[in-house]
């Protein structure tokens, strides 16, 4: 992959290499098993602890007339809140812890992947995935539960003309069961695609020739990189509120 | 020669980002369009807005994960 | 990175420390990543649904309710400035009508004696002018009276003289006959 140019710099395209997971003081390669401190961990346990600072910490006060840390939080708060009031109603305010868990640690990883050397787990496929399918499957249960077996007329849309309920009920079995898949690939997507396009533009940087120009870029993606991370964090919570809708009134 | 194909599929696959950023393009113009017709509707809809642009993306980012695929994958 | 020679025990990485296909789709990182995230969730909604969360909502309707008592007081302290001046205009109110009242209290009682002044002045006046015209009355039937008698006698006295003789019946009716006129 590496060519040389002419300027004799040679371009090592890495931009993957981000995204391995090693033991934390070992190197790429070192075997991982289930319980081994990995770099994910750090920073999986820095994002902990980010969030404890925020949350537990900046609102140590109980301030009337808050500070600053403890208005960050309530308005992250206040913002989840009126997030699940006005999607999913107000008989849904009793997820609403689960669903600020989600909101915070997607928000939080995105924001400390972008830190410099950094592990982006929110990148990780299997992390993604498990946030996802566990959204997926909580819901659809939380479904059933409420509903019972007239759950199943989320996918029979009655206002549809009878000949063509059959087709649109497989579409939306189709669609149901995509969601999960969309959901966390959209956000790995995101993230991923953000990292690698940094890390090329970074590896361009190497020659004198184009580093201003890779280093303008480096400036611009990141900026982009830091709406990106607040904007999926809040469409992964909005679409959670959306499913869950579904599954309280799935009479459309 | 194998590895050229996937390299030249990639390519192709990541035409995919671009089509949907038309879609998402079309989504933020159209809100827009609505929010500057009647302002004051505007607000209660940024939420539809997000998840539209959000299901617009999520299939550009289908294509360019199907490139990365072809790239360092296959 | 490039030095090592130990050969790599994965097969995502290869022996320079580099990626092998993408790193996301490595299985043997699987288990890890899902291990830690799980706890790592599992710690951030303990800490945040059991210290967090409540604590801000605890803010948050503090704050809510004191702002709501501020405003409540300060409605009652504007309802209570609402209500003294109603009580001020009531007063006002009051105190105008109470001297209108009198006022036409006075005006009557004043006008009930004068009316009965005028009254009185009217009867007496009227009682007047009917004595006035009783004894105009009795004046005017003494002259005419008076002047039949007068009559009378002259005409008795006329005849005499003319030296004739009549009675004093035929004397009479002629006079009479005459005044009717």
């Amino acid at each position: 992959m590496a060519d040389a140019t002419d300027s004799g710099v040679a371009f090592d395209f890495k931009p993957m290499d981000q995204f391995i997971v090693k033991p934390l003081g070992g190197s790429a390669g070192d075997p991982v098993s289930m319980l081994t401190i990995t770099n994910a961990t750090l920073w999986l346990g820095i994002s902990v602890l980010a969030i404890i600072a925020l949350f537990v910490l900046g609102t140590r006060g109980r301030a009337i007339i808050p500070s600053r840390t403890q208005s960050v939080a309530e308005l992250a708060y206040g913002f989840v809140y009126k997030m699940i009031e006005d999607v999913t109603g107000k008989d849904a305010v009793k997820y609403f812890p689960y669903i600020f868990t989600l909101f915070v640690f997607i928000l939080f990883s995105n924001f400390l992947a972008l830190i410099p050397m950094s592990f982006s787990p929110t990148s990780q496929i299997a992390v993604t995935a498990v946030l996802g399918f566990s959204v997926f499957f909580v819901i659809t249960a939380i479904g059933f539960i409420k509903n019972g077996v007239s759950f199943l007329s989320l996918f029979w849309v009655s206002s549809a003309p009878l000949a063509l309920r059959p087709v649109l009920a497989l579409i939306e079995v189709i669609s149901y069961f995509v969601r999960p898949v969309s959901h966390s690939v959209r956000l790995a997507g995101n993230v991923l695609a953000g990292h690698a396009v940094l890390k090329v533009f970074a590896t361009f940087a190497a020659s004198v020739l184009v580093a201003p120009v890779a280093i303008l870029g480096v400036v611009g993606i990141f900026a982009l990189e830091i709406l990106v991370s607040a904007i999926q964090a809040y469409v992964f919570t909005i679409l959670t509120c959306v499913y869950l809708k579904d599954a309280l009134h799935p009479h459309h | 020669m194998e590895g050229e194909l996937a390299h030249i599929g990639a390519g192709i696959a990541a035409l995919g980002t671009g089509l949907a950023a038309i879609g998402v393009g079309n989504v933020a113009g159209n809100f827009l369009a609505g929010a500057l017709r009647n302002p004051s509707a505007a607000g209660g809809q940024t939420a539809t807005l997000f998840i539209g642009i959000a299901f617009a993306e999520a299939l550009g980012i289908f294509s360019f994960l199907v490139a990365l695929l072809l790239m360092f994958a296959v | 990175m490039a030095t090592e020679t130990t050969t790599s025990t994965s097969a995502c990485v290869d022996a320079s420390g580099g990626a092998i296909g993408m790193p996301q789709l490595c299985p043997d990182w699987f288990t890890n990543q899902i291990f830690w995230l799980v706890i790592a969730l599992l710690a951030i909604f303990f800490v945040l649904s059991k210290i967090a969360l409540p604590r801000i909502a605890a803010v948050l309707a503090e704050r809510s309710g004191t702002i709501s008592n501020d405003l409540a007081s300060a409605e009652d302290l504007k309802r209570k400035a609402v209500e003294a001046e109603e009580a001020y205009n009531k007063a006002l109110a009051d105190a105008r009508a109470e001297a209108q009242s009198i006022a036409a209290q006075t005006r009557a009682e004043i006008k009930a004696d004068l009316d009965d002044a005028i009254a009185k002045a009217d009867a007496e006046i009227a009682a007047k002018a009917a004595e006035g015209e009783a004894k105009i009355a009795e004046i005017r039937a003494g002259a005419m009276e008076s002047v039949s008698e007068v009559a009378k006698d002259v005409a008795a006295e006329i005849v005499t003289a003319l030296g004739q003789t009549a009675d004093a019946k035929t004397v009479g009716d002629a006079v009479a006959a005459r005044l009717k006129g």
